[in-house]
């Protein structure tokens, strides 16, 4: 797939926790098709301490409006400084990049724990789009993390677990009643351990189960070899064999 | 934007270059990853990935620190092997209407030897940048940049298997880089590419651990720029060799800051992964550059500091 770098315009900054925050960038030409589960590098502005470029999953696009939805943890210096960007300002774009989640299955199972969430808004659209209504499993703390579950619920059959149990089931999203029932597929994003958890469950069960890594990386296009993840086959980039890969692929999951 | 501006034209032995701008071995892949972001033959050349004898997995990850103005890498030479290169990469990359190097890396002088020999076969790589300065590996790479006998030896048998334009990488990881640059000069190398990357570690504190697998990796980036600004004028001041100098070139003028202390030309790395598009812009630069001080070309102002 062409990769750009292009300027987009901010158009909303929406809080939504106090560490969660989504972006809506807008291109003044039409977007290039892009997959669920590709991502995109952003230029840091103003911030004298932040060097390269953050790469961040895409959460999902309104191909209509040009506009690409980011949905940012803030975890340091560059996601902090990104957070206080204004509406009409401009970001820099490297996109899209990567291989995002390929479309297998009927009954499909996407999980998200934390920021992991972000890709799998996209992806519940796109199988919206072929007619298949996915189940989404959502995995956090305590409810004030919860997010955009009008959203997730307008595209999926939404389910939570939340470890205090303020919300949804009490406890991982491992232990969630949906996540013992038969599934073609699973797709997930979020911390390792829980996606390693996962992992190793649909492996019982022959389930393949997707997973979406975020290694760091400077480039994003494949010339840096820094974001390399150990696979049955030897060292392979994050940026553009990734950051989706089929779990049994990958050593250690 | 004027790629073809014949004021730019250098010449660096015999590698006749349309300009004076170079991608950094190891930041530009094989050129293709970027070939959506710039016109690859518009470039003066470009160094291609840091090839060994044989396939190396490099080191493990985090490979990667983020540091003030740079970066801390501990790639440690991942890549599939000279036979790969030339049997399958070769092919893709030819065609490219530009000055083609491939950066020599190795553990021992039999497989320096045994790269350079097998790329000298190679009718459109005019080149090859020999490096004796990677300070990620165990054995070998920098190992032979930071010995005045040992980089001596190395570009001795080099030479002898390698007829085409030989330059060589030195590593600013050393007490006194004018000595390793005049015994390179004296053992056949053509020219020379300064500097690698500068030996450095990030720690993390919450974490109480090194940021890297290797503990310490290459440092580069703006933060380097002065360190290879200083190397590259001690040595153009002490040898005849052509110099490429780099180390934080983000800009036409951090490129012209080289050829003032005595750079033929300049190779942009890390800048590459803040903006895919740079090296273009510039080049472009160079041309402005020119015009305004009102130079016919850059040899009017190259070493006059």
């Amino acid at each position: 797939m062409k990769k750009y770098c292009k300027d987009f315009k901010v158009v909303e900054n929406t809080s939504l926790t106090p560490s969660f925050f989504r972006l809506t960038l807008e291109l003044d030409e039409k977007l290039p098709e892009i997959n669920p589960g590709q991502f995109v590098e952003i230029l840091i502005n103003n911030e004298k301490d932040v060097f390269l470029r953050r790469p961040l999953s895409i959460h999902d696009v309104y191909e209509d409006k040009n506009q690409i939805l980011i949905l940012v943890q803030i975890v340091g210096k560059g996601t902090l400084a990104l957070s206080k960007v204004k509406v009409g300002e401009y970001l820099n774009m490297v996109f899209p990049l990567g291989k995002g989640f390929p479309l297998e299955g009927e009954k499909v199972l996407l999980i998200g724990g934390g920021c992991g969430v972000a890709p799998l808004m996209h992806l519940s659209r796109a199988f919206n789009n072929i007619g298949i209504k996915p189940h989404t499993l959502i995995g956090c703390k305590t409810q004030d993390q919860l997010f955009s579950t009008q959203e997730y619920s307008s595209l999926s059959t939404l389910h939570i677990a939340t470890e205090d149990g303020s919300c949804g089931i009490k406890g991982m999203v491992t232990d969630h009643p949906i996540f013992k029932e038969d599934f073609d597929v699973i797709y997930t994003c979020g911390p390792t351990p829980m996606m390693k958890a996962i992992s190793k469950e649909s492996k019982k069960k022959n389930i393949p189960c997707y997973v979406s890594l975020e290694n760091t990386m400077a480039c994003g296009i494949g010339a840096c070899l820094c974001c390399v993840v150990d696979t049955n086959e030897g060292h392979k980039c994050t940026c553009t064999e990734g950051p989706v890969f089929l779990s049994e692929d990958l050593k250690d999951f | 934007m004027n790629a073809l501006d014949k004021r730019l034209e250098v010449k660096i032995k015999d590698l006749n270059l349309k300009n004076p701008i170079m991608t950094a071995s190891g930041t530009f892949g094989y050129g293709e990853e970027f070939e959506d972001f710039l016109d690859i033959s518009s470039l003066g050349g470009i160094i291609v990935k840091g090839t060994t004898g044989s396939r190396r997995e490099g080191n493990p990850y985090p490979r990667m620190a983020e540091t003030p103005s740079g970066m801390l890498n501990a790639v440690g030479l991942q890549n599939k092997g000279v036979d790969e290169f030339c049997n399958n990469v070769y092919d893709r990359i030819k065609h490219y209407n530009t000055n083609i190097l491939v950066n020599v890396s190795g553990s021992t002088i039999e497989e320096y030897v045994e790269v350079a020999e097998k790329i000298n076969s190679l009718e459109k790589i005019p080149g090859i940048e020999l490096n004796i300065s990677c300070p990620n590996v165990k054995q070998g790479g920098m190992g032979f940049g930071t010995s005045c006998p040992m980089a001596s030896e190395v570009v001795k048998e080099v030479r002898k298997v390698y007829n085409k334009t030989l330059i060589v990488k030195l590593s600013p990881n050393v007490t006194n880089i004018i000595e390793i640059a005049k015994a390179v000069e004296d053992s056949g190398a053509d020219g020379l590419s300064l500097i690698n990357t500068v030996l450095g570690m990030a720690v993390d504190s919450e974490k109480r651990k090194p940021l890297l697998s290797t503990i310490t990796g290459g440092l580069s980036g703006p933060a380097i720029k002065p360190i290879a600004l200083r190397c590259v004028w001690q040595v153009a001041k002490n040898t005849k060799l052509p110099i490429i100098g780099l180390g934080g070139i983000m800009s036409a003028s951090d490129a012209i800051e080289f050829i003032l202390v005595g750079a033929s030309a300049v190779q942009i790395g890390t800048a590459n992964f803040i903006d895919p598009s740079i090296c273009e812009k510039i080049i472009a630069e160079m041309s402005q550059y020119l015009d305004r001080h009102n130079l016919k070309s850059f040899d009017e102002i190259r070493g006059i500091i």
